[in-house]
Order: structure tokens, then C-alpha cells, then sequence
């Protein structure tokens, strides 16, 4: 089996374009997921993510750049591919007149090394409802048998695009729970969200796209820079003003003004540390400049 | 995990094991929705009961009836059937998802065309049991004759109801553009009457058809028993319809849907 690039790279994307006509919808993304690792890809609308995903998965055809999944190239959808990669699509039909387990023993029967269809019934929440059919199920149990779907091959990667959007909070944990499991089996997992704090809480590196472009990388906890994670120290002044400042060194500055505050005998309401969630950062990085109207 | 090529090598299943399999499968679904099945099978039937009943007494009509809804439902399970399915699959993204799969897709159509072929079969002889015991229409009278009109019948309307499929914008506009193409051709190729005795103009239209020409082929294996060298006219305009459907078919496929 043809393995080109190192062992513990699973993507490896170099100055990656595409084009349609005149619109550039990729324009030179770079960047790379580490076997075992999840990695997130976090953008605005129409910044490229799900046009580079889809190149990644093979359903697309690059204008130009490197790309390698498991060490062979998605153009063309080599089958050696295609029987490591699990995908997980947006919006896609079940056959609606098929039990859970028909769908999963059929597909199943596509891969030459199969998950057990029981075993992965469990992993994604499934039990009891193995033979009801698709049409029976609820949005979110959908969505489980989605991701049952993409993981019966027994995959050495998964892609996972906005995998739990219409998600109450509970199924959101417990999908949370299945993409920590898959984790832990050794799955490298490709993530698209629009969840920040799924993002967050899940991956372990994170890319921000924007038109068509890498503008961070790193771990959700870096990612954008030092400066980007400077400690904001805010609190409400004897005049019930708000005041912020952003610091290095949070403990000297809290001392200066808890210490100014105690001997003016007054007491700081609302006084709070805080740190930039993914959030803040995502959005101060992505946010449009100014338009010139 | 480090090697996994060398433990899947020996478990890949063959294309037509995989084709077998989605065959299964389509049977299962088939089954699985009573009314399209109903549809499917019932109406040719009906069809044919109905104008029987009518015309019951006239052996002259009855033998131009019996053919011709053996052709309509050859068309009707190929033709209808593929571009009315595989506009609702790709819309519904069920071929991407196979897509995204290691089925290949050979096998898959092929698994699809098979489930086509299976209704047509069916259809074919539930016509001919009710045409032998309720009318008394006799046997056909050429059963290889017959297979081969079949074989070249299906595959021709399957072809262009794949190609057709590509035409078609959406799945809420697949009934519409459908039945604009299927029934005015069964009308025209003379499937409720002998296209000999209609006005000249559409005898002309009628003779580019395909559908008259497999129902010339039914009818000629079916009832007259006149031999397949008689045919060869038939076959050809059918087979020049199946290249041109092929040809487009596989040029115009899509696994996703239209406009991303």
C-alpha cells in the first residue's frame, strides 16, 4: 500500500486551489491533520470549507495544489481510499423503508474489514431501535444512524460535517461522547462546525478559513496568536461605568486594583478575569472589515 | 492499523457480488413501498383489463392491445421508472452517499438496471397469463423472438431513462417531465390501437419511435408469429435508440445534485 507521506500525517494540503470560472473559492490553503488527532475546520459561509472538504473527500476535483488523504490522492476516488474513509454528509437520505440494521448489514458488506453492525449500533446510541425502520426515527436518531453509516467500514478517518446541527443540548453531549470514543479508538476525525464551543470542546488543533484561505491554526487553547489570548480583567467603577483591561500579567494588574480598591475602602462589583473563548478569537479574526459604503 | 492492506485484501467482495447485492436490496425496497409497486405493476394490468373487457368480443383489437401493453410496460418500469428514481436519489443524496462508499458504480447501476429489468419481466408475464386465460389470446408464438425484443427493449428505455434523468431539474418536477415524454409516446406508438389506420402524420412520428418498434417486435413474437428476419428494420431503429441513450447516460451522470 502506497504510504507517500509520513506515517502520523493523515492530510496533507499544500497551496490548494479551486476555482469555478472567474471565482476563486479556494485560494492557496494550506494545512495538516495529524493521525488519531481531531481536527476542526471553522469558517464563515462561503469561505471554502465545505469546497475543500469535499476535494478531501474525492467528490470534487482541485484547480491546482497537493493533496494527500492516507497517503494516496483523492482524485479519482481510489477504492484502497474509499474503504478507510468514512463520511458523514450534511444532508443525505437513509433508505427510509430499511431497518437500521438492513442499512448497516448492507453497508456493511461494502468494506472488507467491517465493523461488527451490533457493536456499532452501541457506539452511536442505537440500541433498540435496530429494528425500527429509517423513516421511524427521530431527527437526531437520524443523524446517530448517519454516523453509524460512516463508521461501519471501520475507518481510519472520518469527516464529520456540522454533525450535530438540530441537536437539542443532551443529544449534542451525547454525540460529543461518540466523537470522544471514536477518538480514542485511534479514528482521525475531520470536523466542520459552526458550533464554536463544539469546536472547543472537541478538537485537538482547529483551522479558520476564510475566503479561501488559512488565516489561524493551532489548538484551540493558541490559536491566534498570543496577544489574541490576553487575560481581559473587567468591572464596574464607583460611577457604575464598565471597565476592561487586557493584560499579560493579570495578577499584578489585579493586585494594583484590588489593593487601590481596599484602601478606598470601596468593593469592585461585577470584577471578573476572563479569557477570549474560541468564540471571540473566531470572530475578531473572521469578522468583515469595514465596507467602503 | 498499521497494516491494514494486508489483513482487507483477501475480504474485498467482487463488483458483481457487490451488484448482486444492491439488486437484492432494490427488490427488498421495491417490495417495501406497496403503492409504487402497485403502480408499477397494476396499471399495465389494469389497463389491459379495462380495454379487454371493452373489446373482448374483437380478437382483431385484442391482439393489438395485448403487445402493446407488453411495450408500455417495458417502458413504463425502465424508462419512467430509472429517470423517476435516480432523479429522487440524487436529490435525496442517497448517490452521493454511495458514491462516498467503495461500492462501485458499475455495480450499482447495474444493481438498479437488474431491479428495472425484474419489474419489466414480471409485467411482460403477468400480460401474457392474462391475455392467454382471460381473453383467449394464445402463447406467444416465439419465445426466443420474444427474449430478444425484451432484452434489446430494456435496455434501450433503460438507457434513456438514465439519460432522461439528467434533464429533469428536480425531484418535484420529475412527474411532469416524465409523463410529457411517456404518455404521448404510448399514445402515438400505438399502444390502444394499430398505428396503421392513424393519420399519416403521426404514422411518420410513430415510425421514428422506439416504442413502435418494440411493440412491432412483441407483436410479431406475441401474436403473429412472423420471424425475427422481418424484425431486423425494428431492432435497428431500437438499438440506434439505445446507443444515442447510452451515450448520454453515462456522459450527463451526476452523482450530485444539480447546481452545487
Amino acid at each position: 500500500m502506497p504510504t507517500v507521506s509520513s506515517s502520523d500525517t493523515a492530510i496533507e494540503v499544500i497551496d490548494l486551489h479551486k476555482s469555478y470560472g472567474e471565482t476563486e473559492a479556494v485560494a492557496g490553503l494550506s494545512f495538516e491533520v495529524r493521525r488519531g488527532e481531531v481536527f476542526g475546520l471553522l469558517g464563515p459561509n462561503g469561505a471554502g470549507k465545505t469546497t475543500t472538504v469535499e476535494i478531501l473527500e474525492g467528490y470534487r476535483a482541485r484547480t491546482s495544489g497537493r493533496v494527500t488523504v492516507l497517503g494516496l490522492d483523492p482524485e479519482g476516488r481510489p477504492r484502497d481510499l474509499r474503504e478507510r474513509v468514512g463520511i458523514v454528509l450534511q444532508n443525505s437520505a437513509l433508505y427510509a423503508n430499511l431497518t437500521v440494521h438492513e442499512a448497516l448489514s448492507h453497508f456493511a458488506s461494502l468494506y472488507p474489514a467491517p465493523r461488527n453492525v451490533d457493536e456499532t449500533i452501541a457506539l452511536v446510541g442505537l440500541q433498540g431501535k435496530e429494528d425500527g425502520r429509517s423513516r421511524t426515527l427521530s431527527g437526531g436518531q437520524r443523524r446517530r444512524l448517519d454516523l453509524a453509516l460512516a463508521l461501519i467500514g471501520d475507518p481510519d478517518l472520518v469527516f464529520l460535517d456540522e454533525p450535530t446541527t438540530g441537536f437539542d443540548p443532551q443529544a449534542r453531549r451525547a454525540a460529543w461522547e461518540t466523537i470522544r470514543s471514536l477518538r480514542s479508538l485511534g479514528t482521525t476525525i475531520v470536523l466542520t462546525t459552526h458550533y464554536l464551543d463544539e469546536a472547543q470542546e472537541l478538537a485537538d488543533r482547529v483551522a479558520i478559513i476564510k475566503d479561501g484561505r488559512v488565516v489561524a491554526e493551532g489548538t484551540p487553547q493558541d490559536i491566534g496568536g498570543a496577544t489574541a489570548h490576553q487575560a481581559r480583567v473587567s468591572w464596574t467603577d464607583e460611577y457604575g461605568a464598565k471597565q476592561e483591561i487586557e493584560t499579560d500579567m493579570p495578577t499584578k494588574l489585579l493586585h494594583e486594583i484590588t489593593g487601590t480598591a481596599l484602601a478606598a475602602g470601596r468593593e469592585l462589583t461585577g470584577l471578573k478575569v476572563s479569557r477570549p473563548s474560541l468564540e471571540d478569537i473566531y470572530l475578531d479574526l473572521t469578522m468583515e472589515e469595514p465596507g467602503d459604503e | 492499523m498499521s497494516n491494514f492492506a494486508q489483513q482487507q485484501a483477501p475480504h474485498r467482495r467482487s463488483a458483481v457480488t457487490l451488484a448482486w447485492r444492491q439488486y437484492r436490496l432494490e427488490r427488498k425496497l421495491f417490495w417495501r413501498n406497496p403503492s409504487a409497486a402497485f403502480f408499477n405493476l397494476m396499471l399495465p394490468l389494469l389497463l389491459l383489463l379495462l380495454f379487454g373487457a371493452v373489446f373482448a368480443g374483437n380478437k382483431k383489437y385484442v391482439d393489438v392491445i395485448v403487445p402493446g401493453i407488453a411495450g408500455m410496460g417495458v417502458m413504463a418500469s425502465t424508462f419512467s421508472a430509472l429517470a423517476f428514481n435516480l432523479t429522487f436519489l440524487r436529490e435525496q443524496g442517497v448517490l452521493k452517499r454511495v458514491r462516498g462508499t467503495p461500492m462501485p458504480p458499475a455495480s450499482y447501476l447495474s444493481g438498479l438496471l437488474a431491479n428495472a429489468v425484474t419489474n419489466a419481466v414480471i409485467q411482460i408475464t403477468v400480460v401474457i397469463l392474462v391475455a392467454r386465460f382471460g381473453f383467449g389470446v394464445g402463447w406467444p408464438k416465439n419465445w426466443i423472438e420474444l427474449g430478444i425484443f425484451l432484452a434489446v427493449g430494456v435496455a434501450t428505455f433503460g438507457a434513456l431513462g438514465v439519460a432522461f434523468s439528467h434533464a429533469i431539474p428536480n425531484f418535484d418536477a420529475a412527474p411532469a417531465y416524465v409523463n410529457a415524454i411517456f404518455l404521448p409516446v404510448i399514445f402515438i406508438s400505438g399502444v390502444f390501437y394499430d398505428t396503421q389506420t392513424a393519420p399519416a402524420f403521426l404514422k411518420e412520428i410513430a415510425q421514428i419511435l422506439p416504442l413502435t418498434h418494440l411493440i412491432d417486435g412483441l407483436s410479431a413474437a406475441m401474436v403473429s408469429g412472423k420471424a425475427i428476419s422481418t424484425q431486423l428494420g425494428s431492432l435497428a431503429v431500437l438499438l440506434a435508440w439505445g446507443a444515442v441513450g447510452g451515450v448520454l447516460a453515462v456522459r450527463g451522470f451526476s452523482w450530485d445534485e444539480r447546481g452545487n
